[in-house]
């Protein structure tokens, strides 16, 4: 009912007033990322289906599914590397497909694997990276300092990438995604080929950026999802099976859910091979 | 703007961190260097005395330079293709150009910063290529303006070259597949040009179409602006093809 006369409304007066409410909405809420019907098509094979997120700032929500059940996909959806078949996004209430660059502006992106050019060293490729988000020279110096600090980088800054190890280049990769301090970021397996130490102390570091910026982050290790997020959003071929926040209880039957949402149908698709 | 100037600069910076760039320039320089002295050579032993006295003898900028920029010319047909596979092929391959594709900067951007960047590479070939010429001036007095217009004539050329390259980097994830279509697609234009220019069934209208027919106009210092615009049409038509390949990429996955 609303929507209609919303609609007329709109069409009498020239003024969206769902857009209105919808943006006074994000403002007292903080919403900084939303989803919506966000589907993703390789030809006839359906990568993603019809997919609703909601982020507000403050929480770290788990991306979490098997092998090939779309979690890569939507995230490079969710960063504007990939366009979606239907469905919007909106980051801090910005179309990220109408007005990508101010879209670009408040996203930090860890690709699955760490988009960084061999031939440059640590400095200059975070600094490549600040300069792109349109920050001046000082800032951009100001920001890449600030980024070096936290993912611990000081004493490799002037490294070739090309020599780094895979854990450096990936501390590299989340230092590039957080400089510009951005409301959403977006991790994809953030602590794949890091050492224990260095995995303990990125839970910590997603916790730190979660209480002042939103993060989503996908993985396949349950713990890590127990360990770091508030919510969790559990995807199985495309589809959506689960989406809640991680309460006491939740924890606790995590595993139990996952195996249960995501695991029938692998049992099928075993007995299928077999006969 | 500062965008793509920062793009721009970076990729500059990408080339002269690694060896490609350098040896290529070597090598240029080398085999340039080489057909220069031995046309250099010809001329003073050889070509000089039989001209002495002749009313409008061709001077040593129509023998020598021109000839230089000619070979030039054909050598970056084969040089060209390294140079631009990188641009685009190497990022799929190495899934970099995600880094670009995440920031603020919109596709046009990122596709008008690497083709600056390449202008700025193809400057300095250009530059390297052309002190020798200009050494000459110490000695003799040189017809400038028809080394000006040679030299704007190759850089317009390798703009082309540059610009066909970038696209043809754009639609593979090969580095060495974009090489060898480049060059593939650089040689069937040369040969456009020799096929206008075959005895009995010339066309005219291969010969318009190849780069080379504009090219060589440029070498005996014609300066016609159907040839400025046949290569700005040519460099604009491509890097519009090279922003809708990205467009599609991000499209399609």
């Amino acid at each position: 009912m609303f929507v209609i006369i919303a609609r007329a409304w709109h069409d009498w007066v020239g003024v969206d007033i769902t857009s209105w409410k919808f943006s006074l909405m994000m403002q007292q809420q903080q919403v900084t990322l939303v989803a919506t019907q966000l589907s993703r098509f390789y030809h006839k094979y359906c990568a993603v289906n019809n997919l609703n997120l909601c982020l507000e700032r403050g929480q770290v929500l788990g991306l979490l599914g098997a092998n090939g059940a779309g979690k890569s996909t939507t995230l490079q959806m969710l960063s504007g590397n990939l366009a979606p078949t239907t469905g919007s996004i909106q980051i801090n209430g910005i179309d990220l497909l109408d007005q990508p660059r101010l879209a670009k502006h408040q996203l930090g992106y860890l690709p699955e694997q760490p988009a960084l050019y061999k031939d440059l060293t640590i400095n200059e490729q975070l600094i490549y990276a600040a300069r792109l988000q349109e920050l001046t020279k000082q800032e951009a110096n100001e920001a890449v300092a600030y980024a070096r600090q936290r993912c611990h980088l000081d004493e490799m800054q002037d490294r070739l990438i090309g020599n780094l190890s895979k854990g450096f280049r990936q501390r590299v990769g989340i230092a590039q995604a957080i400089l510009h301090s951005p409301t959403l970021i977006i991790l994809d397996e953030p602590t794949v080929g890091l050492d224990p130490i260095q995995v303990n102390d990125l839970r910590k570091l997603i916790r730190e950026l979660g209480e002042s910026h939103s993060v989503i982050l996908s993985t396949h290790i349950l713990s890590e999802v127990k360990a770091v997020c508030d919510r969790v959003h559990i995807l199985d071929c495309g589809e959506t099976v689960f989406s809640g926040d991680i309460s006491g209880e939740t924890v606790q039957s995590l595993e139990k859910q996952f195996f249960d949402l995501v695991g029938p149908e692998a049992q099928l698709a075993d007995q299928d091979v077999a006969v | 703007m500062s965008t793509i100037a920062f793009i721009a600069r970076m990729e500059l910076k990408r080339w002269f961190n690694s060896p490609l760039a350098w040896s290529l320039l070597a090598l240029v320089q080398f085999i340039l260097a080489w057909v220069f002295l031995l046309g250099l050579n010809e001329y003073l032993t050889q070509i000089q005395p039989l001209m002495v006295g002749r009313e409008n003898a061709p001077g040593l900028t129509d023998l020598v330079i021109s000839a230089l920029y000619l070979w030039a010319g054909l050598l970056m047909l084969a040089i060209m293709p390294i140079v631009t596979m990188r641009v685009f092929a190497e990022e799929y391959n190495n899934q970099t150009l995600t880094f670009l594709s995440t920031s603020p900067a919109s596709i046009t951007q990122i596709v008008l910063g690497k083709y600056l960047g390449l202008l700025l590479l193809i400057m300095i070939m250009l530059f390297m290529i052309s002190l020798m010429p200009f050494s000459l001036a110490f000695g003799t007095s040189l017809d400038w303006g028809k080394l000006f217009a040679a030299m704007l004539g190759l850089y317009l050329l390798l703009a082309s070259f540059a610009a066909a390259g970038m696209f043809i980097s754009s639609i593979t994830k090969q580095p060495i597949i974009a090489a060898v279509a480049t060059f593939g697609f650089l040689i069937f234009l040369a040969v456009l040009y020799i096929s206008g220019q075959a005895k009995g069934s010339s066309s005219s209208l291969f010969a318009y179409l190849s780069h080379f027919g504009h090219f060589v106009a440029f070498l005996e210092g014609l300066f016609n602006s159907t040839d400025l615009v046949y290569y700005l049409l040519f460099i604009i038509t491509f890097v519009l093809m090279t922003i809708r390949s990205l467009d599609n990429k991000r499209l399609q996955g």
